[in-house]
């Protein structure tokens, strides 16, 4: 090899030698070394022992992994529209021009960087069913039917939902998002359409929405991403809603998300084997999931550069 | 955008004021919970500022806890035996009664009310029923559940003067300070070596040209795929063969190597600066090391703000990582502290609670003030750009 050359290499080396580091002890061994794992027999106190396939089957009959799977599915599915719905909502009436916008902004987007322990303690003293703030306010509203609002995470159907809630108050960040998207697409789209006299509707189905769809695709699949991996909100609120007894996913399995059953699976049952093959099942499931929108948005949505 | 009727607008208006509210609303009963005495912050339905209560007894002026409200004519008795002190129906107690002396009398409306810090240690606290205007109520904020709140996420109780000091025990004398210093080394620690590697390596990708370069940068691209829990159990393997378990090193240490998504985005910005730059500092003999750091760093102010300001906010907010690598409660950062603080306290002081909360959120928001600009930037940037 010439000598610039050879400088050359090594000079990109040098400069990215701690990402080859980081890379490799950090990500690349940890993914081989999870998907060996997934066909041992493996606590980390003992060398693994390669059992092939036996996880991967015990998994498909194994009911708890059904359950965690289903629970993960709906959360995401409620939870990732109506983010993008609130998210995309909050940013809109901030686009319509008007005043205090900073204070508006600042208002839906604080909630969002508020640590999520602190956040999961404020909305357990909301959710209370004695003394929380939300049943209270929901209480009169109940009363008209002659119902009572819901233990919300004391009870097993509305546990979820709770969680739900909960995201949707930190939708500031997908918003401000938005907000930058909306604020990109160019004003003689608008002036145009208002010229042919399009009204409001149909000006944000023909011209808002197109120009920002790539901005929604990014939201869509980085909620999709969040909302499969929730793991924080659900451990504090389940610990909490058990009285501190071990049992995570309470009350009743019903918040026993993935990534919950992945690390009570590893690291209290210490079958690290079997909760690799959770978490490559896992993955497969995110990648197959985000390659299938990637496909939808190869069609829909619009590029304009 | 559009020019809109009057209608609209205020439309536009009343569901902002009211939206704002209800994002609003969580936060603000979140300080006003913390300023409570606790037994106001279970009252029924809530009350949205924190009250003293004094009453002239006895010829001193008390701060007392209004108990309950008198709903019947009552009496108030006294156990004789044990100076215990209740509520009873009229008629209910016989004058006779020998072990119950009746010492007042209270209509509807009335309030029976107990003396909130007694003045001797161990001492019963005085209990009487009053009429609501020998009661005088105002606004008064509890600071002082913040110190308290603070002092009780200690895990062992705190030395009482006249009982002579226990064993030290660093595991359980760990508390608020040794939680706040750990965050704050994995903060600071962890920021410096994420803005550092990362520029390093983005510049390697952005502004040199290398064999095999745009191999390396597509396989770093599809590592962003990689879901944490994938990697959660082998992480946990390395770090342990490392001796790092049961240290703070996990949950910094790594960022000293890069990240896919920062050098993506810092490549992002050095592409965006002028070639003419560095080919102007190579004629002049400059090494690549000396454009980095000389050149293209100080350009590049605004991406390290981003990348410095994100890394502190995954590093203070972080559960997950203290939660699986941090086995020592003197290690504890303050994330895992307050839930393993919650979870002991079984949730009943919700004052303490929200008050310890209050202080775990604080950094962040001033943060947000005073760098707003930075955060509204780099949120526009991270999500534009991917």
């Amino acid at each position: 090899m010439k000598s610039a050359a050879r400088r050359r290499v090594l000079a990109g080396l040098g400069f990215t030698s701690p990402w080859i580091i980081g890379l490799a002890t950090f990500t690349l061994y940890p993914v081989l070394a999870s998907l060996y794992f997934s066909f041992c027999d493996y606590s980390i106190l003992q060398q693994p022992v390669w059992i092939g396939l036996e996880n991967y089957q015990r998994l498909a009959g194994d009911e708890v992994f059904w359950i965690a799977l289903r629970n993960t599915a709906v959360y995401a599915a409620l939870a990732v529209p109506l983010g993008v719905i609130a998210s995309l909502g909050l940013a809109l009436l901030l686009n319509c021009n008007v005043r205090g916008l900073p204070i508006f902004r600042t208002l839906f987007y604080l909630p969002s960087i508020v640590p999520v322990v602190a956040s999961s303690m404020l909305w357990l003293w909301i959710f209370n069913g004695e003394y929380g703030l939300l049943n209270a306010s929901l209480a009169p509203l109940f009363a008209l039917w002659g119902g009572a609002p819901p233990a919300w995470l004391g009870d097993p159907a509305w546990a979820k939902p709770a969680l739900v809630l909960m995201s949707l108050w930190g939708v500031g960040n997908s918003m401000v998002i938005y907000l930058a998207g909306l604020q990109d697409v160019p004003r003689e789209l608008y002036e145009s359409a208002e010229l042919d006299g399009v009204g409001v509707w149909r000006r944000f189905w023909h011209v808002t929405l197109p120009m920002i769809s790539p901005v929604v695709y990014f939201n869509f699949i980085m909620g999709f991403i969040g909302a499969m991996q929730i793991f924080t909100q659900a451990f504090i609120l389940s610990a909490a809603a058990n009285n501190g007894d071990g049992t995570l996913g309470s009350p009743a399995r019903s918040t026993l998300f993935y990534t919950i059953h992945l690390y009570s699976t590893a690291f209290q049952d210490l079958r690290m084997g079997y909760a690799s093959a959770m978490a490559w099942v896992f993955f497969l499931i995110i990648a197959g999931l985000t390659w299938a929108a990637n496909a939808v948005a190869e069609r829909r949505v619009h590029y304009s550069s | 955008m559009p020019k809109a009727n009057p209608a609209a607008r205020f439309a536009v208006y009343a569901l902002l004021v009211g939206l704002g509210g209800l994002f609003g609303v969580p936060l603000l009963w979140l300080l006003v919970t913390s300023l409570k005495p606790v037994e106001q912050t279970m009252s029924n339905p809530p009350t949205w500022l924190p009250y003293a209560h004094y009453s002239e007894i006895g010829g001193k002026r008390v701060d007392v806890v209004l108990d309950a409200r008198v709903t019947e004519p009552s009496v108030l008795v006294e156990d004789v035996a044990t100076g215990r002190r209740d509520l009873r129906p009229v008629g209910s107690v016989a004058a006779d009664n020998p072990t119950l002396r009746v010492v007042g009398m209270a209509e509807p409306g009335w309030w029976l009310v107990t003396e909130r810090n007694p003045a001797a240690v161990g001492s019963r606290p005085i209990r009487e029923v009053l009429p609501p205007e020998a009661i005088e109520s105002r606004v008064q904020f509890r600071w002082q559940n913040y110190p308290e709140a603070l002092a009780a996420m200690r895990g062992s109780p705190p030395d009482v003067p006249g009982v002579p000091p226990r064993k030290p025990n660093p595991e359980q004398d760990a508390g608020f300070p040794q939680f706040f210093l750990n965050t704050v080394i994995v903060c600071v620690l962890g920021v410096i070596g994420a803005v550092l590697s990362n520029a390093l390596v983005a510049y390697g990708f952005a502004r040199l040209r290398w064999p095999g370069r745009d191999v390396f940068f597509a396989i770093t691209l599809a590592t962003m795929m990689v879901p944490f829990p994938v990697l959660m159990v082998p992480l946990y393997g390395v770090f342990k063969n490392l001796g790092w378990i049961g240290t703070l090193l996990p949950l910094w240490a790594p960022a000293w190597f890069g990240g896919a998504f920062n050098i993506f985005l810092m490549r992002q910005f050095f592409r965006t600066i002028p070639e003419e730059l560095s080919e102007a500092a190579r004629i002049d003999g400059a090494s690549e090391w000396r454009i980095f750091w000389t050149v293209i760093l100080p350009l590049s102010k605004p991406v390290l703000a981003v990348v410095a300001l994100f890394h502190f906010l995954f590093a203070w907010n972080d559960f997950l990582g203290p939660l699986l690598f941090l086995t020592r409660r003197q290690t504890y950062t303050l994330a895992l502290a307050l839930q393993q603080y919650q979870s002991q306290q079984g949730g009943v002081q919700w004052h303490y609670l929200m008050a310890a909360s209050a202080v775990v959120i604080l950094p962040v928001i001033v943060l947000f003030f005073l760098a707003q600009k930075t955060f509204v930037q780099g949120i526009a940037t991270t999500g534009s750009k991917g």
